[in-house]
């Protein structure tokens, strides 16, 4: 439904997106992820018509958002919470935007509900709102005139952890009836969680695309587990003959070979586990590995995951 | 739903469309209500518009009782004029506010997303000016009809009803070119206490400036006249344009002091990368 097609922005030298090619489709949650300054808010601009690309195009359902009338009730967008006059109150947010879209009053009250701000909230200016209550603002504005697109920016930043699992019921069920829909995040957990595809971006370039299995899969590591059990010993002797590398981790082992091999080789040997699971590269080291070269912060090699 | 995806034609497979042939483009009606509504749905904006009234109401009771006491003449007209003399002072920083105030409060950001014609939000915005112009004629005269009424029955004889017609016209026009130029101001910087501050020392200041080195020699005099808008408009404001001259000095000197700033204004809105 989002085709991002070649999409370059430069500001004189700087190369804020570059060159970068992708698509959402309709019944699914595509993730758009990266470190701070990596390109996202850039790329969701251009796709609305607010920033002109240097080169490419954005595309939504084959038109270029401009070409879309009354674009609100098609495409629901969210790109700054903050973005709004600090002197009106929310529930004159949205009766503004449904007064633009042609939507009836009743359809501000809808979404008030939807997003959990009561009448007392949505009398108070914005202002008055904590982060969280502007972004719960900020996503029924976008579901206002009913889109089968979204594009939202950091939709989950200040929302509390109720809040971020409610989003996440709310955009899955979005999803699962057939909407489109694009969110960024510079935090992975909460991606993961809920995005069926995920796009990784880093220094205005794309460096991973795919789900969650195809992304790890991308990666060639070697197996690895990690073990505890009560006799430490003799699984690891067990292992060690078996032909297993075996190294003291912790209370357990970390074991070079698929949790399966180590479970089959406890079972030979007679020991009981108390835990066992895949030591294998997590997506979070994926993504810190893919865009390394645009995290300000640099990170030790051995970091624990 | 208002939309729904079209089953993708063999072309298009993998690519869904959006199907917008059952939503007609926002009609310009509705971006003008929507503009309005920003003019007074913020604290500012009301407190503004309040203010414009209670400073009028205050100039027109103090001129009124200082007339009644000393039995001067009360005249309609004068009474008009001083109500409209205030709101061509203060009105075009509600023009103004509701220009920059996008930028400042970067609300932009959503008017130009649910609005991607970015012209037709803008001429929304100009009406709007326009039409507190036209709202300014309409209380100009309502307060003149009661402090005149007032005056009719406290010193009947010493109150004058006459009231010509073409100083009415001449005057809209007048408050309609201010509000359009603190308009175009707005566009052209996009900061609020910058463009009002421009805009009184532009509008106010250089027409007395470009008069005074017009006197310096006769023929600096005569090219700045051709240029001073303000001097330019004189003659229309009182409903005596002439000569065909007069015509073609408003004509040029509106170009330069309207229409250049307005179209520079509009341009930048339209070019600007909204964030």
């Amino acid at each position: 439904m989002i085709t991002v097609d070649q999409l370059t922005k430069t500001y004189g030298d700087f190369v804020a997106v570059d060159n970068i090619s992708f698509a959402c489709q309709p019944g699914r949650v595509t993730g758009f992820l990266g470190p701070n300054g990596a390109g996202k808010s850039t790329s969701m601009r251009i796709m609305v018509g607010l920033t002109p690309p240097t080169q490419g195009s954005a595309t939504i359902g084959g038109l270029s958002y401009q070409d879309i009338p009354n674009p609100g009730r098609h495409v629901g967008v969210l790109l700054d919470a903050s973005a709004q006059h600090a002197g009106r109150t929310g529930r004159e947010i949205l009766t503004m935007g449904a007064l633009t879209m042609g939507l009836p009053k009743s359809r501000v009250d809808e979404m008030l509900a939807l997003v959990g701000l009561s009448d007392d909230e949505a009398k108070r200016r914005l202002r008055n709102y904590s982060l969280g209550m502007k972004q719960r603002l900020g996503i029924a504005h976008a579901l206002l005139g009913d889109p089968s697109v979204l594009i939202l920016d950091e939709p989950a930043n200040g929302l509390d952890p109720a809040g971020i699992r409610w989003m996440r019921g709310l955009l899955k069920g979005y999803a699962d009836r057939g909407g489109t829909v694009l969110l960024s995040s510079h935090l992975l957990h909460e991606v993961e969680l809920i995005a069926d595809e995920m796009i990784l971006i880093g220094h205005g370039r794309i460096v991973a695309q795919g789900d969650k299995k195809t992304l790890l899969a991308s990666r060639s590591g070697t197996a690895s587990a990690l073990v505890t059990s009560l006799d430490n010993g003799g699984l690891g002797a067990a292992l060690t003959a078996a032909g297993h590398s075996v190294t003291p981790m912790g209370t357990g082992l970390k074991v070079g070979a698929s949790p399966e091999q180590v479970g089959r080789a406890a079972l030979q040997a007679g020991v009981v586990l108390t835990d066992l699971r895949d030591g294998g590269a997590s997506l979070e080291d994926l993504f810190l590995e893919l865009t390394s070269s645009t995290q300000r912060d640099a990170f030790p090699a051995g970091a624990p995951a | 739903m208002s939309t729904s995806v079209v089953p993708p034609a063999p072309a298009a497979l993998g690519r869904p469309v959006l199907d917008i042939s059952g939503t007609p483009a926002i009609p310009f009606w509705r971006e003008v209500l929507v503009e309005l509504r920003k003019s007074y749905n913020t604290r500012a904006g009301v407190w503004y518009l309040l203010s414009i009234a209670m400073i009028i109401a205050l100039i027109e009771a103090v001129i009124l009782i200082v007339a009644l006491v000393q039995d001067n003449v009360v005249l309609f007209e004068d009474n008009a004029f001083i109500a409209g003399t205030v709101t061509v002072l203060l009105l075009p920083v509600l023009a103004i506010m509701l220009v920059t105030s996008e930028w400042t409060q970067r609300s932009a950001m959503v008017s130009f997303t649910l609005e991607p014609r970015r012209a037709r939000v803008v001429v929304a915005k100009l009406v709007v000016s326009l039409g507190f112009v036209v709202a300014t004629l309409v209380m100009m005269l309502l307060v003149a009809v009661v402090a005149t009424g007032i005056a009719e029955i406290v010193q009947p004889e010493l109150t004058d009803w006459s009231f010509e017609i073409k100083y009415l016209f001449g005057f809209a026009i007048f408050q309609a070119v201010t509000m359009t130029i603190g308009f175009a101001f707005a566009a052209l910087l996009l900061n609020t206490p910058a463009a009002i501050v421009l805009f009184f020392l532009y509008w106010y200041l250089l027409p007395i400036l470009l008069a005074a080195i017009g006197g310096i020699s006769e023929s600096l005099g005569n090219t700045l006249e051709w240029i001073n808008f303000q001097v330019a408009i004189g003659p229309l404001t009182e409903w005596e344009m002439n000569t065909g001259e007069e015509w073609a000095k408003l004509i040029v000197s509106g170009l330069i002091w309207i229409v250049l700033p307005l179209g520079l204004g509009i341009a930048r809105i339209l070019r600007a990368e909204v964030k």
